[in-house]
């Protein structure tokens, strides 16, 4: 991996390895996490504001479009305050493991062949133990708060994610089952052309909503917000929060929104092939810019998706919530589960495209 | 070196889950004794078996656990311990499992040279292995987890024709 950009660009081993991993991460998080949810707060409001008719934020800078950076001084700025009677040690624990694992889920996110920080074998498996670590970090916020809307919006975030992680672990599973790697760079090559995971087979087309609707939930966007529902619990599990430390649970939503974007683009996508696109016949140097604006064009177009639903849908009622979960998504995860193996069977594991492709 | 530290990492936060008096604290040291063994499954190069471990302890039974401790009464006053503790049948019976362990220890035979270099796909390998070698185990096992699911589906149940 990280060989090849070493032979193209030798200037780079005046430094040792380490250091150029160390960098990275910090490059990846400061050049990358951190701006990208800035920019993508802004987005998510200019687009709320077009979607109910009015003009969103537009002092700060022309279009107001500075707006994300005074957002974030403002929060740098801010008083930093515990309550008294909060838990204090948990209560400053909580926001570290969010970010732990909000910056750890970002290690396996293929944004080019050669520009994935760690190339795990089991890539996308430890996506999905990483990411349930954030309601860990949820729940701990709403007991340290001392408050019971905190606490009882980290109840409500504990039980949803245990029942979504549910079917999002069985369509990513179904996900590797149709494209036979848990390593995200094979999961992406096995899709190569127009051989998208989505249109593998019918069950995977199905697979891929199952997947967006519950990642959704599991990252507790709206219209799944419901540890956090304004109208019933002033804030959920962040109310005690300000400062810098609500600042970090702000940015892990999004970075966490940004991370089952990616994954979605990853595994039904194709993450960075396009329909008719050979990178065969495209000069090495240019792999990596291209394979990221492709990668990154379909993961936005995805989180606008997102905000788009945000903006549109009313919120789900607790009882609805696990409703839809237990009753709807987690039989159709299963049957789709069932109904890929069923096809690997019958056409030797082939996908639909495949298949067209040989009867001409 | 490093096995030191994740061996002080799993065994320090479990000694402090069984004396802690809060037991919110006691379920969070566990949480961090959790990743002390999934970094001891790292070190043997399970990788599968460490996500694992981060997946159903952390994310699955410590959750749930947490979900118990919220749901109880007096949480905000969490001294759970009780005053008149059982001493004699838990000890009786933790120095029998801890017997048992030292024994299986003792009987293994760890001379397995360990494959240097390269990392080498473990999940391909558990997979074969469960359907060819194991099968019988891992149908059990299944068999075992559908008896619990639908278990708690009946007891779930139970309670909620008692509410109509």
């Amino acid at each position: 991996m990280l060989q090849d950009i070493f032979q193209y660009w030798p200037v780079l081993q005046t430094f040792p390895f380490w250091v150029w991993s160390t960098l990275s991460v910090l490059a990846l998080l400061f050049l990358f996490v951190f701006p990208f949810a800035g920019v993508a707060v802004y987005v998510e409001r200019k687009i709320a504001g077009d979607i109910q008719a009015r003009i969103g934020p537009n002092v700060v800078g022309p279009y107001g479009i500075l707006q994300w950076i005074a957002d974030a001084l403002k929060l740098l700025l801010k008083e930093d305050i515990i309550p008294k009677k909060a838990d204090r040690k948990l209560f400053i624990f909580a926001p570290m493991i969010i970010f732990m694992s909000g910056a750890a889920s970002f290690a396996v996110i293929p944004f080019s062949e050669n520009l994935i920080l760690a190339n795990l074998n089991i890539g996308i498996f430890y996506l999905i133990a990483i990411t349930s670590l954030v309601s860990m970090g949820v729940i701990i916020s709403g007991w340290a708060s001392n408050n019971k809307w905190s606490l009882l919006g980290g109840l409500r975030a504990a039980a949803q994610v245990v029942s979504f992680e549910i079917p999002v672990a069985l369509s990513l599973m179904t996900a590797a089952l149709a494209l036979g790697s848990l390593n995200m760079v094979d999961l992406v090559n096995a899709q190569a052309g127009m051989k998208w995971g989505i249109f593998h087979n019918p069950f995977m087309l199905i697979l891929a909503f199952v997947y967006y609707i519950s990642a959704l939930a599991e990252v507790n966007r709206t219209p799944f917000d419901i540890p956090e529902a304004e109208s019933e619990l002033v804030s959920g599990y962040n109310t005690e929060y300000s400062g810098m430390r609500f600042a970090i649970f702000f940015l892990i939503e999004y970075a966490d929104a940004f991370v089952i974007c990616a994954v979605s683009t990853t595994i039904f996508l194709g993450g960075w092939h396009l329909p008719f696109l050979n990178y065969a016949h495209i000069p090495p140097f240019l792999h990596i810019p291209l394979q990221v604006t492709i990668f990154m064009t379909k993961a936005c177009f995805l989180l606008v998706v997102m905000m788009w639903i945000r903006w549109t849908l009313p919120r789900y009622r607790v009882d609805q919530l696990m409703k839809l979960c237990w009753e709807v998504l987690v039989p159709f995860a299963f049957i789709c589960l069932l109904g890929t193996a069923l096809w690997m069977v019958l056409f030797q594991g082939k996908g639909f495209i495949e298949l067209l492709g040989g009867l001409f | 070196m490093i096995f030191y530290l994740f061996a002080i990492l799993t065994v320090a936060p479990a000694f402090v889950a069984v004396f802690h008096p809060n037991i919110l604290y006691a379920a969070l040291s566990l949480f961090i004794s959790f990743f002390g063994v999934a970094g001891l499954y790292l070190l043997l190069a399970a990788d599968f078996v460490a996500a694992t471990q981060v997946l159903l302890y952390v994310g699955g039974i410590l959750i749930l656990l947490l979900f118990a401790v919220m749901l109880s009464p007096k949480i905000y006053s969490p001294t759970f311990q009780e005053s008149q503790k059982r001493y004699i049948v838990p000890s009786i019976l933790g120095v029998f499992i801890l017997s048992i362990i030292v024994f299986s220890i003792f009987k293994t035979n760890w001379n397995v040279t360990l494959v240097e270099g390269i990392f080498p796909h473990t999940v391909s390998r558990i997979g074969n292995l469960f359907l060819t070698d194991y099968l019988l185990p891992f149908e059990l096992a299944s068999i075992l987890l559908l008896a619990a699911l639908i278990g708690a589906i009946l007891l779930a149940r139970s309670s909620e024709d008692e509410h109509q």
